[in-house]
């Protein structure tokens, strides 16, 4: 799908050619491209784009080295790290910028367990933490440590008798929790978590890359990490965040950039474009909640009631401002994301047929809601209502259509 | 547990296909009846105890046997 949309603006200047008119001609519908999925990657925020165009001229030399050129290098990687770090209110010193979401991830996991490894080789975390944090936690595993998975609840809420019971076992090195669920939205009770593991003295990790820039994260974590390219920032940044104090080791080999904590030289320019585009979203994220939360809950209310044999999944009320899910019985996901593109609309599904894997979502799944037939929507700073609208108004009937066709109707 | 009384076997089939074909099979059995799906999707361990719940059916439960993994389910209405 990326590959196509590169393609298509790299043949951009060839709009007037015939045969491009002839395959707009033979598209049965040509409605204007809606995007809404913002939970994989956001537009780039208009400040992003300022930023990383000004610091693709000034921020080029390395950051470490001792010139002119290198002195401005590092003048504005100092200036993106003391924004963003007063935008998570932490100190700057904690902050590392990472190549990824994912390799800020993996860092936060098998750092957060490398630096406790003489308390314990155990990790908890949720059933329903993102893949990067899983696939860290089958690397810990895979080197003879172990993993407690804890369990959500029908809405996909981290069960908090069950977690307070994982994390006082004896040897927990870390446990991690996400901030909100990235596949059906629903906010976890990070405060009560963070309270039951500062009892029994264990780290948390906790992944906030679809809560940074949108919604505030509460206190009592030790390490954080998030992803630029959620909040309109470029793709290829993450965040790392190890607060004071907190016992972390880097796993990786050894680099003295970015406090010891991820090698390599830092993409210098999309840095400045994710601290810029970080401190704008979350100037304005209580305006966006407030525009998006009301849009959200009208698709949970509309699809349920005029999409016939829906789920719609995730905690009603402690939810993530821009994010919605829901599953169609009797459809499949793959079918039903094509067919929403060729109305030009952009969004997710958690169904295993639209999977690498395919294999269902673990989200999903460790809900025990209805995997097949499932969308994600999520909208971001540009989403507008008559999006939402348009959207809500095509549902029903491509729903209606592909049931048809599978034959499936009144079942 | 009660003895299924007939067997849909819909190895190979993609979600939601065997979701379907309990739909599609379950109302014409007598109230009460068993069946086994056996579905080597594994959507299908989450799909049939979800679908079974969202329409009032019973789910149960997974019977891993020398064909794969298999799914009881009773219509109960």
């Amino acid at each position: 799908m990326t590959g196509s949309t590169v393609l298509g603006s790299l043949s951009a200047p060839h709009r007037g050619d015939l045969g491009h008119t002839r395959a707009i001609a033979l598209t049965p519908v040509s409605a204007s491209p809606v995007y809404l999925d913002a939970a994989t990657a956001a537009p780039l925020h208009p400040v992003a784009r300022q930023a990383l165009l000004a610091a693709l001229d000034d921020g080029w030399a390395d950051p470490g080295k001792l010139y002119a050129q290198a002195r401005r290098a590092r003048q504005l990687l100092d200036a993106a790290r003391a924004a963003t770090a007063e935008t998570l209110g932490v100190r700057p010193d904690e902050l590392s910028f990472t190549p990824s979401g994912t390799a800020a991830a993996h860092g936060a996991v098998l750092g957060g367990l490398s630096g406790r490894r003489r308390v314990g080789t155990a990790l908890v975390h949720s059933a329903i933490e993102h893949s990067a944090v899983l696939h860290a936690a089958e690397r810990h595993v895979a080197g003879c440590g172990t993993a407690a998975e804890v369990p959500v609840d029908r809405l996909g809420r981290v069960d908090l008798d069950g977690w307070a019971e994982a994390v006082r076992a004896p040897g927990v090195a870390l446990a991690a929790l996400i901030a909100a669920s990235h596949e059906v939205g629903t906010v976890q009770p990070v405060a009560e978590a963070a309270a039951a593991c500062a009892e029994a003295g264990v780290p948390l990790y906790v992944d906030a890359a679809q809560a940074v820039g949108r919604v505030p994260v509460p206190a009592g974590w030790s390490v954080l990490s998030a992803s630029a390219h959620k909040w309109g920032g470029p793709p290829g940044v993450g965040l790392l965040v190890v607060r004071k104090g907190a016992r972390w080791e880097s796993p990786w080999p050894a680099d003295d950039r970015e406090s010891g904590r991820t090698p390599g030289t830092v993409n210098l320019p999309a840095v400045v474009a994710a601290a810029a585009s970080l401190r704008a979203a979350a100037a304005d994220a209580a305006a966006e909640a407030a525009r998006l939360t009301p849009l959200v809950d009208r698709i949970r209310a509309r699809v349920a009631a005029e999409v016939p044999d829906v789920e719609v999944v995730g905690d009603p009320h402690h939810r993530l401002p821009h994010l919605v899910t829901f599953s169609c019985l009797y459809v499949d996901g793959e079918a039903l994301l094509h067919a929403l593109d060729r109305r030009g609309f952009a969004v997710s599904s958690g169904s295993s047929c639209t999977s690498s894997t395919l294999r269902p979502s673990h989200v999903l799944e460790a809900m025990g809601v209805l995997s097949h037939g499932n969308v994600r929507v999520s909208l971001h700073r540009e989403t507008t209502e008559a999006d939402v609208e348009r959207f809500l108004a095509e549902l029903p009937g491509i729903v209606a259509d592909l049931r048809a066709e599978a034959g499936v109707v009144g079942l | 547990m009660t003895a299924p009384a007939e067997i849909l076997d819909c190895r190979g089939q993609r979600c939601p296909l065997p979701v379907i074909a309990v739909a599609r099979r379950l109302p014409e059995l007598p109230v009460g009846t068993v069946v086994r799906v056996l579905a080597d999707d594994p959507a299908a361990a989450v799909d049939l105890p979800a679908w079974c719940r969202m329409r009032g059916q019973e789910f149960l439960g997974t019977v891993t046997g020398p064909d794969g993994p298999a799914y009881d389910v009773r219509r109960r209405h």
